[in-house]
């Protein structure tokens, strides 16, 4: 089954913040109840590791399980409510011009490159690396406790009927991408991927652009 | 004992057995060598389980890491829980069963009184209805753990599939009267669990199921272990956690 595709009806020249996070680089933003979050892929087939945190209280946060349980479905497309932990909506995916996002792939480690790659790939940047910095520049006591399962915005993680899990090159193309309403005062935390061991960025990882609108 | 783990539950090397209700929580430390034997008593339990390394709790049981190095989205025999730091946290060194849940997560208190109705301990002393969520909170909160701490857990004994185009199935029947798994820990852990039925269960009561804990003395993966070298991802790993015992 193709996804389908969504399209925004937001124009670009009326969003109230605008910026390109470099490949490689976190992005750590509250957004306001109401507030429209676009993630845009500039230049294709690049995974954003994705975490929220309720802004009132940081133990509530984003939860994978509860997400696409309540949907009956793995994959996030529109439509999509992202649950948190307590089970209460935190955004809603208005559109998707890509189709579908994962949410079980986690987010890479150095840590995890040793196990996946080779023990020589423990020096390469990682999500998590880029989360832990975020986290500790923030002026809220977040740190590792609060790294939890992520989405992976246009990233592609096929499981199949057996139960066979496979990382697939990306479904995205340059422009293409996700936007949500935030139903709660959410802080998003960011990881623009560094991946250069497989697929999930083309081998090549390439910049986004975040964009908020007040609805 | 030899190069290779025992592989056989041996009656004489027992450490302890206990038996878990179902709806309960438990929690408790399982040593570097030591196996735990969780048996399913009338079919269909489903036990919610994670693990932390008790001495350094930062660490703990990651869904993705383990299913991104082994490329599964279920585990059984042969597989390996991996922590969040890149090792072998235990091993499932046997499986009767064929298929335990990695992507489900737990029910809440929102989710059973939907299902099942209302029952407090008021009017139903310890027949009360629990969730899985409050269930592990609260054995975590005897280590000083709390939500945030929480993460995606596994449900063992239970099947959840997913079609062509993502959708979840819970399959019933996946876990018979007597099943076992064995989890050889490799690592140091706490293990916190909940008996409280699957989320995705269709089950019209609340009718969980009871198990059955028992450790022994099994020692740690040999360096001819089938889980070890499942896979060079796994190899790896083993080496991460043995560098941590070295």
């Amino acid at each position: 089954m193709s996804p389908e595709l969504t399209e925004s009806h937001l124009a670009v020249e009326d969003a109230l913040f605008r910026e390109v996070v470099a490949a490689g680089e976190p992005f750590m933003k509250e957004i306001k109840k109401g507030q429209v979050l676009r993630i845009l892929d500039l230049e294709g087939n690049q995974a954003v590791d994705t975490l929220f945190y309720s802004a009132t209280d940081c133990e509530e946060r984003y939860d994978a399980n509860n997400t696409i349980r309540t949907q009956g479905n793995i994959y996030l497309s529109t439509g999509t409510i992202l649950r948190s932990n307590e089970g209460n909506p935190m955004l809603t995916i208005t559109a998707d011009t890509c189709g579908r996002h994962d949410t079980l792939g986690g987010a890479c480690s150095a840590e995890s490159n040793t196990v996946r790659y080779a023990l020589e790939k423990r020096h390469m940047h990682s999500c998590r690396d880029s989360f832990l910095m975020a986290l500790a520049d923030w002026d809220k006591d977040l740190d590792k406790r609060d790294l939890s399962s992520n989405i992976n915005f246009f990233m592609n993680v096929p499981v199949t009927p057996e139960g066979n899990l496979t990382f697939e090159d990306g479904i995205s193309e340059a422009g293409r991408y996700v936007e949500m309403r935030a139903e709660m005062d959410v802080i998003v935390l960011i990881s623009n991927c560094p991946q250069l061991n497989n697929p999930c960025n083309a081998y090549n990882p390439t910049p986004v652009e975040v964009l908020i609108w007040e609805y | 004992m030899s190069d290779s783990a025992a592989a056989i539950f041996d009656p004489s090397l027992e450490l302890w057995e206990e038996r878990v209700r179902g709806g309960a929580h438990w929690s408790g430390v399982l040593r570097r060598g030591n196996t735990l034997r969780v048996t399913d008593l009338k079919g269909g339990a489903n036990v919610a389980m994670l693990f932390y390394n008790y001495e350094d709790k930062l660490e703990r049981y990651n869904m993705a890491d383990t299913l991104k190095g082994q490329h599964t989205a279920f585990l059984t025999k042969g597989n390996v829980c991996y922590s969040d730091m890149g090792r072998v946290m235990c091993s499932i060194s046997d499986d009767t069963c064929g298929w335990h849940d990695t992507i489900g997560g737990v029910s809440n208190a929102s989710l059973v009184r939907q299902k099942f109705g209302q029952a407090r301990y008021q009017e139903h002393r310890n027949e009360y209805y629990r969730n899985g969520f409050d269930s592990l909170l609260n054995e975590l909160a005897k280590f000083g753990l709390g939500k945030r701490d929480l993460v995606a857990n596994l449900n063992l004994f239970s099947k959840v599939s997913v079609d062509e185009d993502g959708n979840m199935q819970f399959q019933q029947d996946n876990s018979k009267t007597g099943d076992y798994v064995d989890l050889r820990f490799e690592m140091n852990s706490l293990v916190v669990l909940s008996t409280c039925q699957h989320p995705l269960d269709p089950a019209a009561k609340y009718n969980p199921g009871d198990i059955d804990l028992a450790a022994w003395r099994s020692g740690p993966a040999g360096a001819d272990d089938p889980c070890r070298n499942a896979c060079a991802e796994n190899q790896r790993a083993f080496l991460n956690t043995e560098r941590l015992y070295a």
